[in-house]
């Protein structure tokens, strides 16, 4: 890993106002209700590495993925990305510059493409927006380039969203990201809405464009082996907050945290290797009320009454950061 | 031998258009014994809903049964037309779906729905039915039964709704479970209890279970044996193990090799080129040949047969030699 990172994330924080309408909330004297979407989030993406966010939905990953972009503003904290802050005020003319460099790809190929867009213009939005071609000729030969950069027909380039397949679709979301000539692509779920042997196809592109760009990813995913595939470095969130932090070997070959371990508990196992599999207790809790202390603890097998009071802070242990009592007592 | 709790013979589902009909299910057989989970896996479009659908008669319009049989513990119920179908169906067959408020009723309590389907099938009534509907939850796992029968679906989270869906699928006693991407909206830690469920139920209750999925990771944990279908026929048919870890069929090959693993420390996964053809764009011989890295002469003009190789069957020429001459 290079010496400063490409991202820093600092502290990040989201909530939400769910409150009842003033009115009710006079008559029936009820108070303010805040869901906490994302809280403390801390962590930092060296450049050209891939960062994964793993967890279950309402984990707080879209959340935190979308203030990295910018499309929400956050309650608490800061995103750094190349020096340049995403909210300080004094920065709005670096802001600027540094939009052309952080891309996102979405989740749902069918829901990110404007329907009524032939591929083209749909390719061609970042290039217009940013000025970064001149004539309109060069803007198509651009187009030309990036569509078979992805992998697909140039010759396509005039047909609408609809006509293509959801893996061609993907494809297209992609060079449309590319096309900026971004260092930095948040992905949120890339591969969830494709079938497996075009989300292979997808991966597999989504890693040799990283090598030949050198581009910094934010992989976030529920799909603990297409991180294990993709990522450097892994986040695990429960709740809003993150609750294990390492690098992906070590992550995989001993994760600390009971809810990491229950992730991959409930992997299910292709080799048939009779790997034993310990039922998992519970769902999620709702982030409208969540548990005292460690949220985690009404599902764990080691909760105690600290656990059950107290929330525990990430702590820095060698090789992982993680957010457990039980790892930092010694118990687990 | 006993008889097939399901037998399906050369299933064939067609969709006309005003530019002829198109084949969606195209010659699809397998037989399912009681309490076996024939696990029916393919990617979006490979026609593994609509064989699902054709069996039950639930096929939309206006697609239709055009050639085949289907036969429920040895009777024809192919032919079977409205009511005598959804008495059957109420009766013999259990379904559970992805969304689970595709089963409920949101404006019924969870109890009267169950106690409905009871006293509808099973010649009980009141206080028995309520009772087998509180043991029914029960055995699917809701927490405290007693207080949760009086509750609508809307009071329940996503994995508990898909768990008093299968308790509203077991209700009548029926012989098969259809099971449609059971677990697809669930989130993972969920999906692993919802599974080793269906597995459990089915087993205590001697039901067979044709379990539809595009989750090569749900067939391994819960079924004996696994169909994968690909442009609407079904490649390869084979026990679990075998069609894991000895795949026949070049596409059953890539798709399995596709799936990144835990374990895996390769770099690029195994791709299968191209995509899947249109029903309107069939390959003529085996569909997959034009993506296939091992293609031979015969499959570009001639469709495979079903060829037995040890315990499992492929449709593909590779296998020529073990074809036994007619």
């Amino acid at each position: 890993m290079s010496a400063a990172p490409l991202v820093t994330v600092e502290n990040l924080g989201r909530s939400f106002d769910v409150s009842r309408p003033w009115l009710n909330r006079v008559i029936e004297r009820e108070k303010r209700r805040l869901l906490v979407a994302a809280a403390g989030v801390t962590f930092t993406i060296g450049r050209k590495q891939t960062f994964a966010l793993v967890g279950e939905s309402g984990s707080g990953k879209t959340t935190v993925a979308r203030m990295m972009v910018g499309l929400i503003a956050p309650t608490t904290g800061d995103v750094v990305i190349d020096g340049v802050s995403m909210t300080a005020r004094g920065q709005d003319a670096e802001r600027r510059r540094l939009r052309r460099r952080i891309h996102m790809i979405f989740q749902n190929p069918y829901a990110s493409l404007n329907p009524r867009w032939r591929a083209r213009d749909i390719v061609a939005e970042p290039i217009r927006a940013f000025g970064l071609a001149g004539s309109r000729g060069d803007v198509d030969t651009e187009v030309s380039k990036l569509l078979r950069l992805v992998g697909l027909d140039p010759g396509d380039s005039g047909k609408y969203p609809h006509e293509f397949s959801g893996g061609q679709r993907q494809r297209i979301a992609i060079a449309r990201a590319l096309a900026s000539r971004p260092d930095f692509i948040v992905c949120d779920e890339p591969t969830s809405a494709l079938d497996v042997s075009v989300q292979a196809q997808t991966l597999n592109l989504m890693r040799d464009l990283q090598d030949r760009f050198g581009l910094t990813y934010l992989l976030i995913s529920h799909n603990l082996a297409v991180v294990r595939h993709m990522a450097s470095r892994v986040g695990v969130m429960y709740l809003g907050r993150l609750v294990e932090i390492a690098d992906v070997r070590e992550i995989f070959r001993a994760p600390r945290h009971p809810y990491t371990r229950m992730l991959l508990e409930a992997v299910p196992d292709l080799a048939l290797s009779g790997r034993p599999r310990k039922p998992i207790a519970g769902e999620p809790p709702n982030p409208i009320d969540p548990p005292t202390g460690c949220a985690f603890h009404p599902r764990c097998p080691h909760a105690t009454d600290r656990c059950r009071r107290e929330a525990p802070p990430l702590t820095t242990l060698p090789s992982v950061m993680v957010a457990c009592h039980g790892v930092t007592e010694g118990r687990i | 031998m006993s008889v097939p709790v399901l037998s399906v013979l050369n299933l064939r589902v067609e969709f006309p258009t005003r530019r002829g009909s198109l084949t969606a299910v195209d010659g699809v057989s397998f037989d399912i014994m009681p309490g076996e989970v024939l696990g029916l896996v393919g990617e979006s479009g490979a026609g593994k809903s609509v064989t699902g659908a054709a069996v039950i008669g639930l096929l939309d319009p206006p697609g239709r049964l055009a050639g085949g049989e289907v036969r429920l513990a040895g009777e024809r119920i192919d032919r079977l037309r409205g009511e005598a179908m959804r008495r059957l169906r109420g009766k013999h067959i259990g379904m559970v779906f992805q969304d689970p408020m595709t089963s409920l009723n949101p404006l019924m309590r969870i109890g009267d729905q169950l106690v409905e389907t009871i006293s509808a099938h099973l010649d009980m009534s009141g206080d028995a039915a309520r009772e087998r509907a509180r043991v029914l939850l029960s055995e699917v796992g809701i927490p405290a039964p007693d207080l949760r029968i009086d509750d609508y679906p809307h009071q329940f989270s996503g994995g508990m709704r898909q768990r008093v869906v299968l308790a509203l699928a077991l209700a009548a006693e029926p012989r098969l479970i259809i099971a449609d991407e059971p677990t697809t909206a669930l989130d993972v830690s969920v999906q692993a209890q919802i599974i080793a469920l269906l597995k459990r139920l089915c087993a205590q209750h001697g039901v067979a279970v044709l379990l539809i999925t595009h989750d090569m990771g749900v067939i391994a944990e819960t079924a004996d044996r696994v169909a994968v279908m690909y442009a609407g026929r079904i490649v390869e048919i084979g026990p679990l193990r075998a069609v894991l870890a000895q795949p026949l069929h070049p596409y059953t090959q890539g798709l399995i090799g596709a799936i990144p693993t835990l374990d895996s420390e390769l770099d690029r996964l195994v791709q299968i080129p191209g995509s899947m053809p249109r029903l309107t764009n069939m390959p003529p011989g085996c569909a997959f040949h034009p993506r296939c890295p091992r293609v031979l002469a015969p499959c570009r003009t001639e469709r495979p047969p079903q060829i037995d190789v040890a315990r499992s069957t492929a449709a593909c020429w590779l296998y020529r030699e073990q074809a036994v001459a007619p």
